[in-house]
């Protein structure tokens, strides 16, 4: 039972503090640039006047662009309750690893990306082709990373990685792990659409990519795409925070053990956020034809990842 | 009488009879007649194959039926997986054709067109049946030609169909005269040339003799897959056939000569050195990633489809492969594992792309063209097509829910499950051969949501698909059932989990899946999937969601999309096929190597004033052109050098027979 509320509360603690974390990541980017920057709710506000507002279809769209906010939003829940972000006794644990878990992510990747498509504008099109050429690109790093990682723990499911990291916490500073993370990084900053891959602030037609899929969306689909946005953003740096520094994550179901699990994940992504932010400061966006020698890169990070753990495995 | 031997015999009558209907029967009745036999013969076959899966085993010698050796069959639990597969694809196929031929006389529609079919779905089944070379080689024959006849069925109709014969015949042969070769050469050290009297000899083979055998079977074969190179047969026939055969052919055929390479190298030979294996792993990959990028930038539906098979094949190659390498380092139960997901995969893939060619039939009947680039529209003017087309591209592009995930998972966890590698070539391999598996992944995604997206969505870019309609139930029936079969084996997959075991168990493998309950376990790995609850998540999630946000939110309102303030947007501004796969074809220009030209043509006044820019850009077959085209220009230039050799003059022909007739002797003599 315990664990099953586990699960769920997971969900609904990413799916209520996932905004909160695009508002911080505003807020200490405004500061850098020397603005005030809104509030920190003040993406929460943006999603409740969507929510009010009145959803429009576009002519010639199909079931597939009414059906995808739904499915990206479920994924992202689905995920939020399997991952271990406050505990690694979800009870949902076992019915995903990581590569269901990439697999997940990029469902709701491809269910926008078919919407895109649906509307028949050119700009839908072009964002859907661009998302999906760097999520072909992306997924190997990802793939390959996951392979790293499970190579300590002896399994990809997540739980287990991350206990072992709590347990064993040498192996996570293995050469290895870190090339992982490197590698993981750069793959998360290129899935979520961050800087210097997207620009999530742009509506400038030739740099962006989310934006032009998801150009027609209005009213509460918009508000849905947004949150489950900020959701997987939330997810991906969640999963890369207690992957490699799993410290304070609950082993136990132990009330104490719990309630530092929660604070210390908001802590962690307070911080992966805020660093993000403050990079993003400094990144200038790459040309589309740029992002392949990024991911190339990282690809080779995690190829290196693997082969360390491998010659240097105990 | 056992099952097996009921159901192969059903099969065996069945498909007489259905022959004789096509040719008998006139046009009205044909299509249904033939169709429900076939459906009846795949379907015995069906049964005869898991009756041998649940553990019957079967044997029969008929001496007297063929000169040399006469017809013996033996069935195993490894012959009843692929007569399962091949049974359950011919009994859809059957009930597709009723519809997709209707009431035609020509083509695929014809008397031949017709009567072939069950010949073809019982030559197929004769094949794994098959229990002595002489009989595989009939049955592997009987296949080949019925298969040609099918692909030649609509001949008529484009000059294509007869260069995609030549090629498919060409191909086939060689490959055939290859695997001859090598059973023959197996043959010559046993007392006979049934396949246990070859299992009883391979023991005691020299060394060069088992691998040569190994390499010309395994070549033979996997040209008859459409692994890289051996491939080029596939994407003209696949695309050309008439939709049930492309889907008999990419389904079920192509798997026989996965069932060859196993049967050969697992059971006959009883796997091989490291080398062997990693030879076949690694022509694996090459098909896989060549296989994707060309399905990636396609544009042509059937062709895309096809390419995408090569794909599949290759990931089952690699499967096969790891399982002879595991097996070869002394690691029995990844082996099995390796196996099983090989196997399974061959089974997923025939549901998924029987699901997929029954689509792309189904869309090629109501608009007359495969070109994505000229379709789009048709998820609102045939919503049943495009919701079970949508279902097998989620299969085919390896993501949960579909049943391509759940093999290629279990593929990744056999090559995860090789951590702490056990010896180097172990060591290098698995990372690279997940690397090629993820990559192939990705671009197999972009690949499918190219396929949906421009196909079935948004507005139709051309007359043809504005005027599209939905396809007769029959069609739909026989895509549904597909598509029934995928969920299955994608929401419950440890259904098959004994049966896979048992099949993995006759080639040595260890212990693999776990049977009961709804997660999927395996022997000796700690990690865990359930499928059916991710669905169930999703689903009930989905649902939740969609209902909530109706009952809340303000009604939908309908609305002209935003054209930048310009007048409203047409067809010829959406994205297209070839516009969405650009940007990966440009990432991947050294694979690919695009052909460009740019014809810029003058008035004749004036260099200054340009009448028409021409831009053509084409990505063909890089292979085909290196490896092919020189060599076709070789042998034609043999053969035209060869001319001078026959003048027609009866007197050297005879000269020429005597002269070979004392070289004869002499190396007779010699000897």
């Amino acid at each position: 039972m315990t664990t099953w509320i586990i699960a769920i509360g997971q969900g609904l603690f990413v799916a209520a503090g996932a905004p909160l974390l695009v508002g911080l990541m505003r807020q200490v980017r405004a500061r850098l640039e020397g603005r005030a920057g809104g509030r920190l709710t003040q993406p929460w506000r943006d999603l409740r006047k969507l929510a009010r507002k009145e959803p429009i279809t576009p002519t010639d769209a199909s079931w597939v662009f009414t059906a995808a906010p739904p499915v990206l939003m479920a994924t992202s829940l689905l995920v939020a309750c399997i991952a271990p972000f406050w505990s690694t006794r979800s009870a949902l644990d076992g019915t995903a690893d990581l590569i269901a878990v990439v697999g997940l992510l990029l469902l709701g990747t491809i269910a926008l990306a078919l919407a895109g498509l649906d509307t028949g504008t050119a700009f839908g099109g072009m964002g859907a082709s661009r998302e999906m050429t760097i999520a072909a690109l992306v997924e190997p790093t990802l793939l390959l990373a996951i392979f790293a990682l499970s190579a300590r723990a002896g399994s990809s499911n997540l739980a287990a990685i991350v206990s072992a990291g709590v347990h064993d916490p040498v192996r996570v500073f293995s050469p290895a792990s870190l090339l992982a993370a490197a590698a993981l990084a750069i793959a998360i900053l290129a899935e979520a659409g961050r800087l210097p891959v997207d620009n999530p602030a742009t509506h400038l037609e030739l740099t962006m990519v989310h934006e032009a899929m998801v150009l027609e969306y209005s009213g509460r689909d918009l508000a849905l795409v947004e949150h489950a946005s900020a959701m997987r953003l939330t997810i991906l740096l969640g999963l890369l925070a207690n992957l490699f520094a799993p410290w304070g994550v609950a082993t136990s179901l132990d009330p104490v053990a719990l309630a530092v699990g929660l604070v210390a994940f908001a802590a962690k992504l307070a911080l992966l956020g805020a660093l993000l932010a403050a990079a993003e400061v400094f990144f200038a966006k790459l040309r589309l034809f740029r992002v392949p020698e990024l991911l190339a890169g990282s690809f080779v990070l995690a190829l290196l990842a693997v082969t360390a753990s491998f010659v240097l495995n105990p | 009488m056992s099952l097996v031997a009921q159901g192969l015999a059903a099969a065996g009558g069945l498909a007489g009879a259905g022959a004789c209907a096509g040719l008998v029967v006139p046009a009205r009745w044909r299509a249904a007649l033939v169709g429900v036999i076939t459906s009846a013969a795949g379907g015995a076959g069906a049964v005869a194959g898991a009756a041998a899966i649940s553990g019957q085993r079967f044997a029969l010698q008929v001496p007297w039926l063929l000169p040399l050796g006469g017809v013996r069959l033996a069935v195993d639990p490894l012959a009843g997986w692929f007569l399962l597969l091949i049974g359950a694809v011919g009994a859809l196929a059957g009930g597709y054709v009723i519809g997709y031929v209707g009431r035609g006389t020509h083509g695929a529609g014809s008397r031949t067109g017709l009567a072939v079919l069950p010949v073809f779905v019982a030559a197929m089944l004769a094949v794994p049946a098959a229990g002595s070379v002489s009989t595989f080689l009939l049955a592997w024959e009987l296949m080949a030609v019925t298969s040609l006849l099918l692909v030649l069925a609509e001949h008529r109709h484009s000059p294509a169909v007869r260069s995609a014969g030549l090629w498919y015949a060409a191909m086939t042969q060689a490959g055939f005269v290859v695997i001859l070769l090598g059973l023959v050469w197996l043959a010559a050290y046993a007392a006979d040339d049934s396949f246990a009297a070859l299992r009883a000899a391979a023991g005691g083979l020299p060394g060069p003799v088992r691998a040569g055998v190994f390499v010309l079977t395994a070549a033979g074969f996997a040209s008859k897959a459409g692994v890289v190179p051996g491939h080029v047969w596939l994407p003209r026939a696949h695309a050309e056939a008439p939709s049930h055969a492309s889907a008999l052919m990419s389904a079920a055929m192509v798997k026989l000569g996965v069932y060859g390479i196993v049967r050969v190298g697992f059971d006959l030979l009883g796997g091989g050195p490291a080398w062997w294996w990693l030879l076949l792993a690694a022509s694996g990959a090459a098909s896989a990633l060549y296989g994707i990028l060309q399905a990636a930038v396609a544009s042509d539906l059937k062709r895309l489809l096809a390419y995408s098979t090569s794909e599949n094949i290759g990931l089952i190659l690699i499967g096969v492969g790891a399982g002879g390498l595991f097996a070869a380092s002394g690691q029995q139960g990844l082996a099995g594992l390796a196996l099983a997901a090989a196997l399974l995969h061959c089974l997923n893939h025939a549901g998924f792309k029987t699901l997929l060619f029954f689509g792309a039939g189904s869309v090629l009947r109501a608009t007359g063209t495969r070109d994505l680039d000229a379709l789009g529209g048709l998820a609102t003017r045939m919503p049943a097509t495009t919701a079970l087309f949508a279902a097998g591209a989620l299969a085919a592009a390896a993501l949960p829910p579909g049943n391509g995930f759940v093999s290629e998972w279990l593929l990744l966890q056999s090559l995860l499950g090789s951590l702490p590698p056990a010896n180097t070539v172990t060591a290098v391999v698995a990372p690279i051969m997940v690397g090629v598996i993820a990559l192939t992944a990705g671009v197999g995604v972009a690949t499918y949501v190219k396929a949906v997206g421009t196909g079935f969505l948004a507005r139709p870019r051309s007359d043809a698909a504005a005027g599209a309609v939905e396809s007769p139930p029959t069609m739909l029936a026989g895509m549904g059932l597909a598509a029934a079969g995928c969920a299955g084996l994608a929401l419950v997959p440890t259904a098959v989990a004994p049966g896979l075991q048992r099949v993995v168990d006759t080639l040595g493998g260890g212990s693999v899946l776990d049977g009961s309950g709804l997660r999927l376990r395996i022997g000796g790995i700690a990690s865990t999937m359930s499928p059916l609850l991710l669905a169930a998540g999703l689903v009930a999630i989905t649902v939740t969601l969609a209902v909530l946000a109706r009952a809340v939110g303000r009604p939908r309102r309908v609305a002209p999309p935003w054209g930048c303030g310009a007048g409203p947007l047409t067809p010829r501004m959406e994205y297209t096929a070839t516009s969405f796969a650009e940007p990966l074809q440009r990432v991947f220009d050294d694979v690919l190597a695009p052909e460009q030209d740019v014809e810029v043509t003058h008035y004749v006044e004036s260099a200054y004033l340009v009448r028409s820019v021409e831009y053509r850009r084409r990505v063909g077959d890089r292979i085909e052109a290196r490896v092919y085209a020189p060599l076709l220009a070789a042998v034609r230039s043999v053969g035209r050098a060869a001319t001078v050799l026959a003048n027609g003059s009866v007197h050297r022909y005879l000269a020429y027979t005597l002269a070979a007739l004392l070289v004869v002797l002499s190396l007779g003599v010699l000897r």
